[in-house]
């Protein structure tokens, strides 16, 4: 009996809430990383990603502010449910996410498979704390006078996330799921060289309730891609989580065009707890004032 | 009404009742050392349910040595594992939500509409929140590493049996504590119930222990020593009881208890809204709330108006058969709680109050209160102080904001209040002035797992619910 | 209450005198009476009455006579297949299409419903819009369903509106001195506030509308069950203050025999069993009947039917 031949898988793009191939045609090589250490990727050929254009950012920043009223109006107990399902969805499919993050990566079966646990664990972390970053985030304020005065958080809108570029994919995870947890829309850059479990992530996406838009995934040069995210008039906030230092700097150059918010690189251990810094990062605080008086003209003051 | 809706039950064959229940004790059921067994009925119809078992001190002490056993290992887990299981509970409930609904309105008589809107919904939601919580607990406000205390003793009524369940377990287990719950005699069912939601989800064995049981288990579990914490809700005569038990124990206690909430309505107040307010305020859940608008306090300048539409609202609310559908009002939950609401409104009219109810037929088997309303009530009488725990309304008057304060503030309890009035300032001065533990504006009886609730005074101390609800599960 | 009418400023007076409306809590109470079971007896009663109340609608730029005929038809027979199944209550045209609809429907109890006013935008000046009224009526038109001046009426001009509803109503006026039924349309979904659909309620009533109806069905939010309760409130209480009774007309986007049976219980709910009649509530709607027909024939037959076996017109 001769082998079974295996059915390779066209790797796309995540837009919408669709499934598109790059406007521009174009896909590049992506191959397997030997080792950890093996940054170029010089193992076996994985697959061909779409080689993303500005073209497709801006189609993924139109879907992104399309998306972003529905589920910024969203309640926090539903974006909970939903960041839960996907962690849900994911963990049926552990196993292909710890091939992919082996290759990707050059890392062990187990390894992998520990990054992928923990990406897991890493969603369902966020999803609860979207019904609480306001409560540890906001707060009435005493001011001195008869008014009540409450601060809450409010996202900030459109995010664009260059995703690290080792951690494929628990890093990947890392940056997406506070941003959308504290109600932004997101359009990611994935890992240039490991960009295969992002794009497999809109998969898992895609069937977990998160209604389409809210998160974009762009596969390609960063380089190409991230400068015209960093001007984009109707993009928000800019994570340069995987942006080396000379890039970090033109896209915060670029970015203070329309005082975007920006959460430069730092080096960050993704396996460690990540505390509240990230969904920090993408909320506004709104304060309202709003006059209390006495019950009574004759100044009753009961 | 010339639409009459046909009947439309709630098929009863979701729910697969035993006849005989057992005690869940480190991770099984078990019999009694000795105690004997109960009948729970349905006050819609009297039928027997099931039996149950009444739990003796014996019971009690195998069940906390089980907890504290299981507290060893729960409470060293990784937060984030017991968020996990906290999910998996919270996810399973949803699943067998239209289940556990049929089986809570069978046992407490509430309408099927009421447990499959907001009970389970809630008590889902009350899951999934404090599951968030179990691996943010040094974000809560409670220092940098919040412990534990324990093995928590909880008893709970009957008026939200899985509700008041969720309240106490999800945030107990949230924080690392394992827990002895025992659920009100009248309703032991859904609780048991859950023991079973508890081996689904694979919940490590005796963490959860459920005892069912009357007054007496009740009381062996609050003076148990080997337990840390005790959160009751219920009466307040038997939460003073508790709260001299538990004096000078190291015990630390929480308690929501009765209340008399007074939903103020002034007169630029949104009306029809309001109406919708104030039967929701008292007919909910047959007025057996302890935060319900039980004291109606009007503006006399809209009096006549508010109380024609009042009238005219009531007149449509349908009383009948818990399991249909189209059940605004169920039945009472037992004979002892029918008879006591039956005194105190006969105490209404005696007192010389006004008593009106909408012509509504009642069932001839079970326990019912047809929706009533006292006019012409003052703060003297009977009906305006205590708690009547039904669907009675009582309905005095104010002339101005400072005397509905007044009002509303001179009772011995501080549960909850409701304010009507499209004017912002004139709602947060009353709400600064109202001693009530949550003050509902132009809304009434809502709930949510992230708002505190809990009352001022005599209705108890202690918050359950919000990131407030976990300092009565930590030690700090 | 004609001191109301007076002047702009007691109108005014008035409609902002009136209660506010909290708009969750509105929203809550139309959802939970969306909840209600309504099944067996009870669906059929409600399927057979929602038919009856049914304005079957077309108002397309690319109406025909033929496609007129073809509604008109249906209007009468709504079901081939069994002839126990109610007529609709009107058709409900352009006015061009009036005299078409007439013939087809006389000597039938179904009524002859006519848009005017420079319907849907209502952007034409006031002898333009009494013309096309006028027209309607002399074409045979039963009844005139106006659309109010929203532009007006949002810049708080409610006298002009006032009077404008008024002389449309004189418009409605035949020879013989027996008027056409005037439904004057609000648009809620211009409004877009409650407090405004509230006021706007009044308004049209104390203008002497004979139905008060939601929307055109052109723009984006037609009837929903919220605005379609708080102008039943609104008709409940003006009869309570003037002892005139006002119809409701929800009208676009009620598709499903599922809706109309929601909003069947609110008005069972809010107003009773009087409002309970093609006299005093209608649904404007066109997809709606074939719905309908479709749950009337699975009531009657135990299987579910499918849109082949109900009529294209």
């Amino acid at each position: 009996m001769s082998e079974r031949l295996s059915v390779f898988k066209t790797y796309k793009l995540f837009i919408g809430g669709k499934f598109p191939r790059s406007e521009s045609g174009r896909v590049y090589e992506v191959t397997a990383a030997t080792s950890a250490a093996d940054a170029a990727g010089k193992g076996n050929w994985l697959a061909n990603a779409p080689l993303s254009s500005r073209k497709d950012g801006r189609d993924a920043v139109v879907a992104a502010r399309k998306a972003f009223g529905a589920w910024s109006g969203a309640t926090a107990y539903n974006r909970g449910q939903i960041l839960y399902r996907v962690a849900e969805m994911l963990e049926g499919r552990r196993e292909q996410f710890a091939a992919e993050v082996a290759d990707a990566e050059g890392l062990s079966k187990a390894k992998a498979a520990a990054q992928v646990d923990a990406a897991i664990d890493r969603w369902v972390w966020y999803a609860g704390w979207t019904d609480k970053i306001a409560q540890i985030a906001g707060g009435t304020n005493p001011v001195a006078g008869p008014f009540f005065n409450v601060s809450s958080p409010a996202p900030t809108g459109v995010v664009a996330l260059v995703a690290p570029g080792e951690s494929s994919f628990l890093g990947l995870v890392s940056v997406i799921a506070p941003a959308i947890a504290a109600g932004n829309t997101v359009v990611v850059v994935a890992s240039e060289k490991a960009p295969l479990p992002a794009l497999s992530l809109g998969e898992v996406l895609a069937t977990s309730d998160l209604p389409g838009g809210v998160v974009n995934i762009l596969s390609g040069r960063a380089a190409e891609i991230a400068p015209s995210l960093a001007a984009h008039q109707d993009v928000n906030a800019i994570d340069l989580a995987g942006a080396d230092a000379e890039l970090a700097k033109e896209l915060e150059t670029a970015a203070a065009d329309n005082l975007k918010r920006v959460l430069r690189p730092q080096p960050v251990d993704w396996s460690a707890a990540p505390g509240t810094g990230r969904l920090l990062a993408f909320l506004e605080t709104k304060t309202v004032w709003h006059p209390t008086g006495s019950l009574g003209a004759g100044g009753s003051s009961y | 009404m010339a639409f009459e809706y046909a009947p439309a039950p709630e098929s009863r064959a979701v729910v697969d009742i035993a006849p005989s229940y057992g005690l869940f004790i480190d991770g099984e059921f078990v019999e009694s050392s000795g105690g004997g067994l109960d009948k729970t009925v349905s006050p819609a119809t009297e039928e027997v349910l099931a039996e149950y078992t009444r739990a003796t001190a014996e019971d009690v002490d195998r069940a906390v040595r089980a907890a504290r056993k299981a507290f060893e290992k729960w409470s060293a887990l990784p937060g984030s594992e017991r968020a996990k299981y906290l999910f998996r509970i919270a996810r399973i409930i949803q699943e067998r939500s239209r289940e556990l609904a049929v089986l809570e309105t069978l046992d407490n008589g509430k309408p099927i509409k009421e447990t499959r809107d907001a009970d389970l919904p809630l008590v889902a939601a009350h899951f999934v929140y404090y599951a968030g919580w179990a691996d943010k607990l040094e974000h809560a406000g409670f220092g940098p590493d919040p412990k534990p205390l324990g093995v928590a003793g909880q008893v709970i009524p009957w008026n939200f049996p899985l509700l008041m369940l969720a309240w106490k377990i999800a945030p107990a287990l949230a924080a690392g504590n394992t827990v002895v719950l025992k659920p009100a005699e009248t309703t032991p069912l859904s609780a048991l119930f859950f023991a079973d939601i508890c081996r689904q989800a694979g919940l490590p064995k005796g963490v959860v222990n459920i005892l069912t049981g009357d007054g007496s288990t009740g009381a062996a579990l609050v003076a148990h020593d080997g337990i840390d914490k005790v959160a009751f809700t219920g009466s307040t005569a038997v939460g003073k009881q508790i709260a001299r038990t538990v004096a000078g124990t190291r015990k630390k206690l929480t308690l929501e208890l009765g209340g008399k909430g007074a939903n103020i309505v002034f007169d630029d107040a949104p009306i029809d809204q309001a109406v919708e307010g104030i039967v929701n305020g008292i007919f909910f859940n047959q007025g057996q709330v302890c935060c319900a608008g039980s004291r109606l306090l009007v503006q006399e300048s809209v009096q006549d108006e508010l109380l024609d539409a009042l009238k005219r609202r009531m007149s449509t609310l349908r009383v009948g058969d818990p399991l249909d559908k189209n059940t605004d009002v169920g039945a009472i939950n037992s004979a002892e709680q029918l008879a006591r609401i039956t005194e105190l409104a006969d105490s209404g009219t005696a007192e010389g109050a006004e008593r009106w109810a909408p012509s509504c037929e009642l069932p001839s088997q079970g326990y019912w209160f047809a929706p009533t309303l006292f006019t012409n009530v003052t703060q003297a009488h009977r009906i305006a102080r205590e708690e009547i725990f039904g669907p009675v309304l009582s309905v005095l008057t104010f002339r101005t904001p400072a005397e509905a304060v007044a009002k509303a503030n001179n009772s011995q309890y501080g549960l909850s209040a409701g304010i009507w009035t499209e004017k912002g300032s004139r709602m947060l001065a009353v709400a600064d002035k109202l001693r009530a533990g949550v003050v509902w504006a132009n809304t009434f009886n809502k709930f949510d797992p992230t708002s505190p609730f809990g009352g001022f005074k005599e209705s108890g101390f202690g918050r359950e619910g919000g990131r407030h609800g976990l300092e009565a599960y930590l030690d700090v | 209450m004609a001191d109301v009418t007076a002047s702009d400023g007691t109108l005014r007076r008035f409609l902002h005198g009136l209660p506010g409306v909290d708009p969750v809590g509105l929203e809550a109470r139309a959802a939970a009476l969306g909840t209600r079971s309504i099944k067996t007896t009870a669906k059929a009663y409600a399927i057979d009455l929602a038919i009856s109340m049914i304005d079957l609608t077309t108002l397309e730029g690319a109406d025909t006579p033929g496609k007129v005929r073809a509604l008109c038809a249906k209007a009468l027979n709504p079901d081939p297949t069994d002839r126990t199944t109610p007529r609709t209550a009107a058709i409900c045209v352009y006015p061009d299409m009036v005299a078409t609809a007439a013939e087809s429907l006389a000597g039938s109890d179904v009524k002859v419903a006519s848009v005017a006013t420079a319907f849907p935008a209502g952007r034409a000046a006031l002898p333009v819009k009494l013309a096309d009224t006028a027209d309607a009526v002399a074409a045979g038109a039963d009844e005139i369903d106006m659309v109010i001046d929203r532009g007006a009426f949002l810049a708080g001009r409610y006298l002009d509106v006032f009077e404008e509803i008024k002389a449309v109503k004189d418009a409605c006026r035949r020879p013989d001195g027996s008027a056409a039924r005037l439904k004057v349309i609000f648009e809620t979904g211009e409004l877009s506030t409650y407090d405004n659909i509230r006021r706007a309620s009044w308004l049209g009533m104390l203008a002497g509308a004979d139905f008060i109806k939601t929307s055109t069905g052109k723009v984006a939010v037609n009837a929903t069950p919220a605005n379609t309760l708080l102008m039943l409130e609104a008709v409940r209480d003006f009869r309570a203050a003037t002892g005139v009774q006002v119809g409701v007309k929800p009208a676009g986007g009620i598709r499903t025999t599922k809706d109309a049976i929601k909003f069947l219980v609110l008005v069972n709910e809010t107003v009773g069993e009087e409002w309970l009649t093609n006299q005093w509530f209608r649904f404007g709607a066109s997809s709606l009947l074939n719905d309908l027909l479709m749950q009337r024939q699975k009531l009657s037959t135990g299987r579910y039917s499918g849109p082949d076996y109900v009529t294209v017109d």
